[in-house]
């Protein structure tokens, strides 16, 4: 059957992948039959009408789902499509309880025009009454414009299955969250990262760059259990009543906060096997959040210091101390980190920036025993940024058997050298004379 | 830290990860704290085989509690086959929103008694307060709040 899934019409390099990801979580069979970046309407093949629900269920770049009644590029051709696909439903409708409204993209009707639409289907002969709320049917007419355009360029008929989640990215607005920061991720990309990583009940989801947690926060609305770790220790301390666990108090999902240690991943404590099913994590781009690992610039620092007859390190409020690293090497930190603890198709989501001049020559790290599931980007003004999603492998799977070449440690000291797009950003992105 | 968390961590340092010693981690002067959770039985059912048995029972033992059964149990053990027809409501699953899945068949089997006692040693047995020793380089990592702090000092990176 032909299903219509209606999108939000924001963040639309997730939109399929988003879909796909949930098809497999819910072990749906799904078709994207017609799919464009330029339309939130989204034509799928599913099995039934009881997938359908399931699949758009935890959704939240979608709004709800639709059984296709017809569609066209213009309404003769959308009306000769009704008729001959309900003639079979129809008829179960006749006295049924019924709601028909009109959706345009790009395009709005007045109220006269719109009762003229709904009029036009009179054929389909419903005699229920008309109700606004709980109804039977609901029967949508979607409409899409080319901008400006007069008249609509593709025309729907839904009948209304089912809602989607979309109503959590209200619920975990940052502006109503008591303990954020400049880098906590923004609600709506937060649960998109969760569905990515299929966080459900029972699973353990981890975090190695937590901050204020808004990653995990995402995962437990969906059920998994999870745990963060970050080397900052302010963050997972917080300050008074703001704090980690304050937030998922917020959210009434304590019962899914495992644990906050602090750590760095380069010296990560977990045991080295397969303990996660899943790994999200927003690593610092040195841009805001600067990005240190454990160690000194300079090397020194090999031996231990002693103040008063006892070791330094443990002295109460000893910071040790942090050198700056390359985002490269951390990237591949990760993977490293990932392919060894991950479950079997336990997956790892993970984000990194890419200035939008490097497109073309954009390195997608990559590990021979991780696949890589979809690529998404999320454009901004001046630089963008990707969500790679990747999925452990089973260890039969993995043919690349050769140890991998471990990133050379970018050569200096400075986070700039370190970093290149860190250097970049500060740069403002500009393009050398050269190339203009 | 949950027991569960210890049960999952060694020495941070790369000298000691490798080595048998550095597993588990040894609490030492903890201040134990329980802090009760509602249960999660699906979470239980799949972490089960990832934990260290051996271990966290050392660790039970050296935090004098109760003493764990020397075999580990197993996944069967923690759910109970439903003891009646007439279904009782287990409201603690239903309630979780915006999730799919087979809520139904969860319903129907409730918590064993060895699934409540492992809930409390690892979910809901704590070191709020304390150290953990590697049994290996002797190096004592601080646990302050609930919070461990695994960072090294240069020496040791």
């Amino acid at each position: 059957m032909e299903y219509l899934v209606r999108f939000a019409q924001v963040h639309t390099g997730f939109h399929a992948a988003e879909l796909e990801s949930l098809a497999s979580l819910n072990g749906i069979e799904l078709e994207i039959l017609k799919y464009s970046a330029n339309s939130p309407f989204c034509i799928v093949w599913l099995a039934s009408e009881e997938s359908a629900r399931r699949l758009i269920s935890r959704s939240i770049l979608a709004s709800g789902i639709y059984e296709v009644w017809g569609s066209g590029n213009d309404y003769a051709t959308l009306h000769e499509d009704v008729l001959s696909r309900t003639s079979q439903i129809r008829p179960k409708y006749r006295k049924s309880s019924f709601r028909f409204t009109v959706d345009g993209y790009q395009g709005k009707r007045s109220q006269a025009s719109q009762r003229a639409l709904i009029e036009s289907f009179s054929y389909l002969g419903f005699d229920g009454p008309i109700r606004m709320h709980n109804v039977e049917l609901n029967i949508c007419l979607f409409e899409e414009y080319q901008a400006h355009a007069p008249e609509p360029e593709r025309v729907f008929l839904g009948r209304w299955l089912a809602e989607s989640s979309r109503a959590a990215v209200t619920k975990y607005d940052l502006k109503k969250r008591h303990y954020i920061s400049t880098t906590s991720m923004d609600a709506e990309v937060a649960l998109v990262t969760a569905n990515m990583v299929q966080a459900q009940p029972g699973k353990l989801v981890y975090d190695p760059f937590v901050g204020t947690g808004s990653l995990l926060i995402a995962c437990a609305h969906f059920g998994a259990v999870t745990i963060g770790s970050d080397i900052d220790g302010r963050c997972i301390r917080g300050k008074a009543e703001r704090h980690i666990v304050s937030n998922y108090q917020q959210y009434q999902l304590l019962h899914r906060y495992l644990d906050g240690f602090i750590s760095d991943l380069t010296h990560c404590p977990l045991r080295q096997t397969r303990l996660l099913d899943g790994i999200v994590c927003d690593p610092p781009y040195g841009v805001r959040e600067g990005l240190k690992v454990l160690g000194t610039k300079d090397g020194s620092g090999k031996e231990e210091v002693i103040i008063d007859g006892v070791p330094a390190h443990l002295r109460p409020n000893f910071i040790p101390p942090k050198k700056p690293y390359s985002f490269e090497a951390m990237l591949d930190d990760v993977l490293e980190f990932a392919a060894s603890s991950l479950v079997e198709s336990g997956r790892l989501c993970m984000w990194m920036p890419s200035a939008n001049e490097d497109e073309v020559e954009l390195e997608i790290p990559t590990h021979p025993a991780l696949e890589i599931v979809a690529v998404c980007v999320q454009p901004f003004n001046k630089w963008s940024r990707r969500l790679l999603t990747y999925r452990r492998l089973p260890d039969a799977d993995i043919r690349d058997e050769t140890p991998r070449a471990k990133k050379e440690q970018a050569v200096g000291a400075h986070a700039d050298e370190l970093n290149r797009f860190r250097k970049k950003y500060f740069e403002g992105f500009k393009t050398t004379s050269k190339d203009i | 830290m949950k027991l569960l968390t210890l049960n999952f961590v060694t020495c941070a340092r790369k000298s000691c990860k490798t080595l048998p010693a550095a597993f588990p981690l040894h609490p030492r002067d903890a201040e134990l704290e329980i802090v009760e959770m509602e249960l999660n039985p699906k979470f239980l059912v799949n972490i089960l085989p990832r934990v260290e048995w051996q271990a966290l029972r050392t660790v039970c033992q050296e935090l004098g509690l109760p003493t764990l059964p020397d075999i580990m149990p197993v996944q069967q053990d923690l759910l109970q086959p439903p003891s009646l027809p007439g279904r009782e409501s287990e409201s603690q699953e239903g309630e979780a929103e915006g999730e799919g899945g087979s809520e139904e068949e969860d319903a129907l089997q409730k918590p064993s008694q060895t699934a409540q006692d492992l809930h409390r040693v690892l979910l809901e047995t704590t070191i709020a307060n304390g150290k953990l020793v590697c049994g290996a380089c002797g190096h004592e990592y601080a646990v302050k709040e609930g919070i461990a702090n695994f960072l090294l000092p240069s020496h040791m990176v």
